[in-house]
């Protein structure tokens, strides 16, 4: 008996339509691709990207070459060289990070003690020649200027949670 | 419309005016076959995509449509790189011999009553032929390219055609006996009236057998072990690129439009109108009595209607082993077909059926 109903169901290729039932339903499902470049998906403020250096309202940098961040680094992506500034604080003359390096873990900005290094939410750079992956203190204080408000915004919206 | 291209051809000599005539219908048919190819490419991509829940091409022009069109000048630009040790002239004729008998079996295929290219009584056989040829496509190329990879591959695929070529021959002789005629354009008329008295009813396991085997002849999924990724690359084609890959992949599509077609033509009755049964009879003098009209359209639905299914069971079946393929070939198929040409036999003698000859 089961025989013959195997080979009812193998003659009327029933398993092979079953199979084509699910394709054919999944043809007409509603398709939530994202087409990137127009549409973008929504970000948590946690998010983390770039990274920056801050500063305080002053103008003054925030870090303090405390070099946490430099240890804390599971990647060994951070360099610092630090030095006595004129005005006899603590400052760092080198402040790089390796983007090729960075795991993008954001275990330096938990550690850093002023909130002076943080990831920001921007992903979409690239690089073109080599060398543009280390980020030196410069371009890091540059993007911190530019993005202030997001950044400063996002910490907000997460302390809370904190 | 030949009337009218003869008359206008006129001052020309005989021999070039028929030529001229002939040529006159080869070359629309041939530009729409490939430009038919060019948006399968286009649509199986979106199919598929749409299956597995993307969404398929769509940057390069509105919704994607110039997408073939990129691919080709891609294609076109690349460098043919012929293998050092290969047999260059085979190398070159292969794609050659692959695409001339997809194309080539358009010739017979009746577009519209009473009308096929060639409109000759052994059409049955010379598709046969032709269908065989690709074959030595298959082969010349996996031999010429001097690669045990493409080696390998056209020895698999060639065996799975000839395996596969059996069953459709018999398939179409069962098509032979319910039409009556090797002449296409009479085994449509054979069919005339509804979906009903289309020969996919009577001979619904031929008609299966045919349309499984088109696939596997085509060498397309779930068949396509002779492009079996992880063991052989590509298959015969690996050695191939830019133009000559471009006409390999061609010619495949070709192929399964060529399959589509002649599954409609023998099947489904070719240029019939569903609606010309007695079943939809109110339709007369209503304006949808134009739906009841035989066309160059309804073949055109058919065809995409089988395509479609090439498509869906690309996206719905893992490959066969190829020693299920071999199996489905000479044990199942070829018994069924058997089978059924007997049945069939019988029923012609008693005259049972819905055909008469």
């Amino acid at each position: 008996m089961s025989r013959i109903s195997s080979a009812i169901k193998t003659f009327s290729l029933w398993d092979l339509l079953i199979g084509l039932r699910v394709t054919l339903r999944n043809f007409f499902v509603k398709k939530v691709t994202v087409q990137y470049p127009e549409e973008k998906t929504p970000q948590s403020p946690r998010f983390r990207g770039l990274h920056a250096l801050r500063r305080y309202h002053n103008g003054e940098e925030r870090c303090i070459a405390c070099k946490l961040c430099q240890t804390v680094c599971p990647a060994a992506a951070i360099t610092i060289e630090s030095d006595v500034a004129d005005n006899g604080t603590r400052r760092t003359t080198r402040y790089d990070i390796d983007l090729f390096k960075c795991i993008y873990c954001g275990f330096c900005e938990e550690a850093c003690p002023t909130d002076a290094v943080v990831l920001t939410r921007i992903y979409e750079y690239h690089m073109e020649e080599p060398g543009q992956n280390i980020m030196n203190k410069d371009k890091l204080l540059a993007l911190g200027d530019k993005y202030e408000g997001m950044i400063a915004s996002d910490r907000t919206t997460d302390a809370p949670y904190r | 419309m030949i009337a009218w291209l003869n008359e206008f051809l006129g001052f020309l000599p005989d021999p070039l005016r028929i030529i001229a005539v002939i040529t006159a219908q080869i070359v629309p048919l041939v530009i729409v076959l490939i430009l038919c190819v060019a948006f399968l490419t286009y649509f199986e991509r979106k199919v598929i995509g749409y299956m597995q829940n993307r969404i398929g091409p769509n940057r390069v022009g509105p919704r994607g449509w110039f997408q073939p069109f990129a691919d080709v000048i891609k294609l076109l630009v690349k460098e043919v790189v012929v293998p050092s040790k290969a047999n260059r002239f085979l190398f070159l004729v292969a794609p050659l011999l692959s695409i001339v008998p997809a194309l080539a079996t358009w010739a017979v295929m009746p577009l519209f009553p009473g009308y096929a290219i060639a409109n000759i009584d052994a059409a049955l056989l010379y598709i046969l032929a032709l269908t065989a040829l690709s074959i030595y496509g298959v082969i010349l190329a996996g031999w010429a390219s001097n690669s045990k990879y493409a080696f390998l591959g056209a020895m698999r695929s060639t065996a799975q055609m000839l395996a596969y070529e059996i069953a459709m021959g018999f398939a179409l002789v069962g098509v032979l006996m319910a039409g009556g005629s090797l002449n296409l354009g009479v085994i449509t008329e054979a069919q005339s009236g509804g979906i009903l008295s289309w020969f996919w009813l009577p001979l619904f396991p031929l008609f299966i057998v045919y349309f499984i085997s088109g696939v596997a002849e085509t060498n397309r999924a779930p068949f396509d072990v002779a492009e079996g990724e992880s063991e052989i690359v590509a298959g015969f084609h690996v050695e191939y690129s830019g133009v000559a890959f471009a006409i390999f992949f061609l010619a495949e599509y070709a192929n399964m439009i060529l399959i589509a077609g002649l599954t409609a033509v023998m099947f489904f009755g070719g240029w019939h109108s569903f609606f010309a049964g007695s079943w939809f009879a109110f339709l007369d003098g209503t304006p949808l009595a134009f739906l009841r009209e035989p066309s160059l359209a309804w073949l055109c639905v058919k065809i995409a209607f089988f395509l479609f299914c090439f498509l869906w069971s690309r996206a719905t079946f893992p490959r066969y082993r190829y020693d299920q393929i071999m199996r489905l070939g000479w044990k199942v198929f070829i018994p069924v077909t058997l089978v059924w040409i007997m049945v069939e036999g019988v029923m012609l003698v008693a005259g049972v059926g819905p055909w008469r000859t």
